[in-house]
């Protein structure tokens, strides 16, 4: 499978819609219906106003009107059956995929020295297996033995072969990849039917998909209104009834227009695409190749409000870097520059190569032709030195020139007869104080002055992390590095907080702190040491490099396997929630219009001289045709908006990081007074069109 | 209206604003449990006699057990007093025993703070019931509201307990410390002001015209106070405070209607404190008044128009001419809002619109401003629904006061705010149809039904009040009512207690950016917004047959 056709379904494809077409229609199945107490409502009433139409007919009458609201009434059934249904349509097409995939592969199982060929199924964890280049890995594991380059594109979508390796933090390998190079052995974590990819599937299909528990609060509330609703419109049949005998005037409260009207009334627009909102929010994680592993974890995703990361790889560039030279009084910073270029030359670390990029681009030192004979000394963490060592040539003498830590360099720097200057110990003490790390260079007895090296922090990072700020979420970055660089990167980065010093057991204790404090702690980690943390975490997302151990405790992968990715996490969380809550509103709200049009549409006829209509269509506010056109309206309405809200649905109300009170104002305006607004505008030109076609008296 | 009716409405909400913080820090502490120095003596003295362990400390359940135990006994205790009152003594004009089930409706009505009056007080009741009975009620029944309300905040406060203070320990100290002394203060200045307080028999006198005319007497002044007071409203006489020997002065009727509100409005002030956040008190506080003002403002605009059907005369058929326009729509608008059902003029003789304003204040579900503590803590269930909402809104599981919001705290917020609304439409859906039902009704078409209607309100939303021309008195409507003012009562309580309960085990969740904030305007909007559209959309059905058809009808000049 390629993840370019992958993310490039459009919402709409012309062959996912089909299918949903198809899918709209098996689910009017009672079994499927009745997981939905809002529909059902508008199902039941569909049912029982066709048996109407039917009665009608048996009994050789025929009301047009009767049979269009049954038309409408089961449209709104099966309108909200598609949402669905498009909805879990992507998410099946990817399942299939998949499946495809996890064909049944042979697995060459390891027992002492000999090898055995047996059906991946019958694996067990802990079994090892062997995999060469051209295997498919039978089963999820970590590597043991080995390394191999491996093509993960099936589970990433990326092309690019990854390396795993046994040891470390990049031992994981997930069952069904293709190793394409060398040869691993393979011990199995994960019996067959429980393996990542298994649980792939079952997530993108949506099959064990978890009623959330904000969706089950939600859930309950808008049952609570729908029996209201239906108590408001029965207990109605007997005050109109008292009305009816008091005027001596008939009402139009008859079974169809109160069935209209409980439907139009309960909350059918969300009701309708509460399904379909979930299973987008899970759509949406997997489109930024983050694979959730439950919907709670989603929506806890939301209200993350502390972020713990790793500084490096995540924060700073994986590597320091050079970043200025500091020469010691008298010496001018050419000669030191000139100095620490030629010292790094072969030295090949991201740091060495940093500080001749350095001197490049800021003293325009070029790279040059090294006399043969140069020896070049390498940095070992025992001399804490290195260096080069160039041959007397054309009448120059040799030099010895040398870079590294302090004291390595105060030595070498008197053993060769110099003088080391002591300006030289407060500077690299000035310099470390900033958080940055010194290097002193000399040249000979001479020394020069110093290189410093930083912690370079990501560009833009500071702007991800003020957004997180914005949406209420504290960063603490974690780094192994003492508390003063730390605190200078921190500030450099903008966290708000960090911690120094972390060994795993910290890390537990932080976020245990953090929660018992109240809050939802989201963390980023890769390495088998920070499973626990992974585990203890709310949100836990694990990159997908990462060890078995890692991807096994966090509740998120994420393919990509990118830090800053949670940002996305959390927007696709909180528009989980917004789009529910702004189709709750939208829905309540619509229901102001369509009383206006209903109520004024059944009672008119009270107290009404004759050929006039009574006093209370003064409640008939947006001048409809005829209580007939009236009540169609509303209710063709109201099956319509929830086709015109799929999309809205899928995609999710946007999500800018501002303060809880603006994001409020500004959807209180659009889905609360526009849901106020639109329905009368909408209405008023359903009912135009049915008076101009004809279709109601 | 005139400039000095401007200046009576100023000086009411100055002093109802001023009062309110006072009064409420009061509240507050008497409820933390403060010791009131010369008084805390006959506290120790109850607790001693009625063996209550004042330090230990109920779980909800618990808590709502006493409760309900404590309101079962007031019942049998005024229901009993009622059927023995013949044999008992202060009944100098020998009322007979009270029918069983008007009896009933009584005690019911009493010990739920309701006051719903099926019976006339001086042709039913002996000055033995009205004292021992229902003016004990009238405490007590306050006192309970007082003491939902401190253990709800206790469960707001407290992080991860199950304990809710005492209930006991709740009802003596709001029942000893707050309402005794403030009724005694009112009832010292009303009696100042010609309200009767004596044990003689009804006074016959011969009038101008030379008919004889019996004036009823009795211990009015303390009933009086305390049914201002603690939102009772249950007069000492049949028409209750349009009684001159109720509400005899303008003083009277101001001090009287500030009355009212002074409680809930303070009970608002207090619950914020004692949930730890004054600010949301403060914001639950604003909107109540905004409501208020507003539904003041709509009134006083219908009623001082003039009546079409009445040769465009004002509205002051079946109003105290004593009292006029602005203060008898004041006094019917805080009554309702409050659910106080005190009148000092009869509802049903309000414009039709006004008419309709009364009702729509307790479909609201009692919240503005509500009973002695039953208004805040129903105003809090309105509030959870609004954080949830709005959580949804801005993206974040929702938080109330820095507890989160879950599955289950919806399910107790819409039983007590959906549940007495449901059984309000179906008792007055049943009884507008059927024979027992309609022989009640002394009125025809609209009126008649916004009759049934406000009654079932009245008694479901537990206010009390009555549209007057229903002759409630029947065996129907004594059990229907009773039941109503049950459900309303403890289908609010019980979720609430609840509420409390599962609130109190949570842990505490610090705000961040993130969080929509309890108080502030957008807050006090969108609450006002909640609690509006829910009331609306629940009984917008029922009333446009009742009050707004009339309201139409009026228009076209006629009138029912």
């Amino acid at each position: 499978m390629k993840t370019a056709d992958k993310k490039k379904l459009s919402l709409l494809e012309p062959r996912l819609v089909r299918r949903a077409v198809r899918d709209a229609f098996l689910k009017l199945d009672p079994r499927v219906q009745i997981k939905n107490p809002v529909m059902l409502v508008v199902f039941i009433s569909a049912i029982w106003l066709s048996l109407i139409v039917l009665m009608d007919l048996i009994r050789g009458g025929f009301s047009s009107f009767n049979f269009q609201i049954a038309v409408w009434l089961w449209f709104t059934v099966l309108f909200s059956n598609f949402a669905t249904a498009i909805a879990e349509g992507r998410g099946k097409a990817q399942a299939e995929t998949l499946r495809a995939m996890r064909k049944d592969t042979m697995a060459r199982r390891l027992s002492g020295k000999t090898e055995q060929r047996v059906s991946a199924a019958e694996l067990k964890a802990g079994d090892l297996v062997v995999c060469e280049a051209g295997d498919v890995i039978p089963g999820d594991g970590d590597v043991v033995e080995g390394i191999a380059s491996v093509d993960e594109s099936a589970i990433t979508g990326e092309s690019a072969p990854v390396v795993r390796e046994s040891g470390g933090d990049r031992s994981a390998v997930t069952g069904g990849t293709r190793v394409l190079s060398d040869r691993i052995v393979v011990r199995i974590t994960a019996a067959a039917g429980n393996s990542f990819l298994d649980r792939m599937i079952s997530m993108v299909e949506g099959a064990k998909r978890q009623i959330t528990p904000n969706e089950q609060a939600l859930s309950i509330l808008l049952l609570s209104l729908t029996v209201i609703f239906i108590f408001a419109v029965a207990t109605l049949k007997g005050f109109s009834i008292y009305s009816e005998h008091a005027s001596g005037s008939n009402s139009f409260a008859t079974i169809p227009v109160l069935l209209s009207l409980i439907v139009c009334l309960i909350p059918t627009t969300i009701g309708g695409l509460l399904s379909a909102i979930g299973i987008s929010g899970m759509d949406r994680m997997l489109r930024k190749n983050v694979l959730a592993l439950s919907g709670k974890a989603v929506e806890a995703a939301g209200d993350i409000d502390v972020l713990l990361l790793d500084k490096t790889g995540t924060i700073t560039l994986g590597n320091r870097m050079a970043t200025a030279f500091l020469p010691v009084s008298g010496v001018p910073v050419d000669r030191l520059a000139d100095a620490a270029q030629l010292a790094s030359f072969s030295d090949e670390t991201p740091e060495g190569r940093s500080i001749v990029v350095l001197a490049k681009d800021k003293y325009q030192l070029r790279g040059r032709e090294l006399p043969p004979g140069t020896r070049f000394l390498a940095f070992s963490a025992k001399t804490r030195i290195s260096g080069v060592d160039l041959p007397e040539q054309a009448g120059k003498p040799g030099r010895s020139v040398r870079k590294g830590a302090i004291e390595a360099v105060h030595d070498f720097v008197v053993s060769a007869g110099g003088k080391f200057p002591e300006e030289l110990r407060a500077l690299s003490a000035e310099v470390a104080r900033a958080g940055a790390t010194p290097l002193a260079v000399c040249d000979g007895p001479d020394a020069l002055g110093l290189i410093v090296l930083k912690d370079v922090v990501k560009g833009g990072i500071r702007e991800r992390f003020a957004e997180l700020r914005r949406m209420g979420i504290r960063t603490v970055m974690i780094t192994g590095d003492n508390p003063l660089t730390a605190a200078s990167i921190a500030a450099e980065a903008g966290v708000d907080d960090f911690l120094a010093e972390a060994a795993p057991e910290v890390k537990l204790a932080r976020i245990r702190e953090e929660q018992a404090g109240g809050h939802l702690v989201a963390m980023i980690g890769d390495g088998t040491n920070d499973a626990p943390a992974l585990a203890q975490s709310d949100v836990g997302v694990a990159m997908n490099t990462g060890t078995q151990a890692a991807r096994e405790a966090g509740n998120m992968v994420d393919l990509d396997s990118n830090p800053t990715k949670l940002i996305e996490v959390v927007e696709t969380g909180k528009q989980l929630l917004m789009t529910r809550g702004a189709l709750t509103t939208f829905s309540i709200a619509n229901d102001v219009s369509k009383y206006f049009a209903i109520l004024p549409a059944m009672f008119a006829g009270l107290y009404a001289a004759s050929g006039s209509s009574g006093p209370l269509s003064g409640l008939n506010l947006m001048r409809l045709h005829s209580p007939e056109s009236a009540v169609l309206s509303a209710v063709i309405f109201n099956a319509l908006i929830i086709v015109a809200l799929i999309p809205l649905a899928l995609r999710g109300v946007r999500y800018r990081p501002l303060g809880a009170s603006a994001i409020l104002r500004k959807n209180l305006l659009i889905y609360g007074l526009g849901g106020l607004a639109i329905p009368f505008l909408a209405i008023k030109l359903i009912d135009l069109l049915l008076a101009a076609m004809g279709l109601v008296r | 209206m005139r400039y000095n009716s401007w200046i009576e409405l100023s000086l009411f909400f100055l002093l109802l604003a001023g009062l309110t913080p006072l009064l409420g820090s009061g509240i507050a502490a008497i409820l933390r449990g403060e010791r009131v120095p010369l008084m805390d003596r006959a506290e120790r003295v109850i607790y001693s006699l009625c063996r209550i362990d004042p330090g230990r400390e109920m779980g909800w359940k618990e808590y709502a057990f006493s409760l309900l135990m404590f309101n079962g006994l007031g019942i049998i205790a005024v229901l009993v007093l009622q059927l023995l009152q013949h044999h008992l003594p202060l009944n100098p004009q020998g009322l007979p025993r009270v029918p069983v089930l008007l009896a009933l409706n009584t005690a019911v009505s009493f010990a739920t703070n309701t006051n719903w009056q099926a019976y006339s007080g001086e042709s039913t009741l002996s000055y033995l019931v009205q004292m021992l009975g229902l003016t004990v009620q009238n405490f007590l029944s306050a006192a309970t509201g007082i003491a939902v309300m401190a253990a709800l905040s206790r469960g707001i406060a407290r992080r991860k307990t199950h304990a809710l203070g005492n209930f006991w320990v709740d009802v003596t100290r709001s029942t000893l410390y707050i309402l005794l002394p403030l009724s005694l203060v009112l009832a010292i200045i009303l009696s100042s002001q010609g309200v009767v307080q004596n044990f003689s028999h009804y006074l016959t006198v011969k009038t101008l015209e030379g008919f004889n005319q019996v004036l009823p007497l009795g211990p009015a002044a303390s009933q009086i106070a305390i049914k201002q007071l603690g939102t009772n409203g249950g007069g000492f006489f049949g028409v209750n405070s349009a009684h001159p020997f109720e509400n005899p002065t303008p003083l009277s009727n101001f001090l009287e209607t500030l009355a009212i509100l002074l409680i809930p409005s303070a009970c608002a002030y207090a619950f914020g404190l004692l949930a730890g956040s004054r600010k949301h008190g403060v914001s639950l506080l604003a909107a109540m008044f905004a409501v208020f003002i507003l539904c003041l403002g709509f009134a006083l605009r219908s009623e001082l128009k003039t009546d079409p059907a009445l040769d465009n005369l004002p509205f002051l058929e079946g109003k105290e001419t004593r009292l006029g326009i602005m203060p008898s729509a004041l006094w019917a608008v805080a009554t309702t809002s409050a659910s106080n059902g005190s009148v000092n003029a009869m509802h049903s003789s309000l414009s039709p619109f006004a008419g309709g304003i009364t009702m729509f204040n307790m479909m609201m579900g009692e919240v503005i401003f509500g009973g002695v503590g039953t208004g805040v803590y129903t105003m809090v269930l309105f509030a959870v629904l609004t954080v949830f909402i709005a959580g949804l809104m801005v993206g974040r599981t929702p938080e109330y006061l820095g507890k989160k919001i879950e599955s289950r705290e919806i399910v107790y917020a819409v039983i007590g705010v959906l549940l007495p609304g449901l059984f309000i439409l179906v008792f007055a859906s049943i009884s507008s149809v059927i024979p027992a039902g309609l022989a009640s009704l002394s009125n025809k078409g609209p009126h008649g039904l916004s009759e049934i209607l406000y009654a079932f309100t009245s008694a479901g939303q537990n206010n009390g009040s009555a549209f007057a021309g229903l002759n409630a008195n029947t065996a129907y409507y004594n059990i229907l009512t009773a039941a109503a003012m049950l459900i309303g009562r403890y289908a609010v309580i019980i979720p609430v207690m609840a509420l409390a309960g599962s609130l109190a085990g949570k842990k505490y969740t610090p705000p961040s950016t993130g969080t929509f904030p309890t108080h502030g305007v957008l807050f006090v909007i969108l609450l006002i917004g909640v609690v509006i559209i829910i009331g609306a959309l629940t009984f917008f059905p029922a009333l446009s047959l009742g009050p707004i058809l009339e309201h139409f009808l009026m228009r076209q000049g006629r009138r029912f």
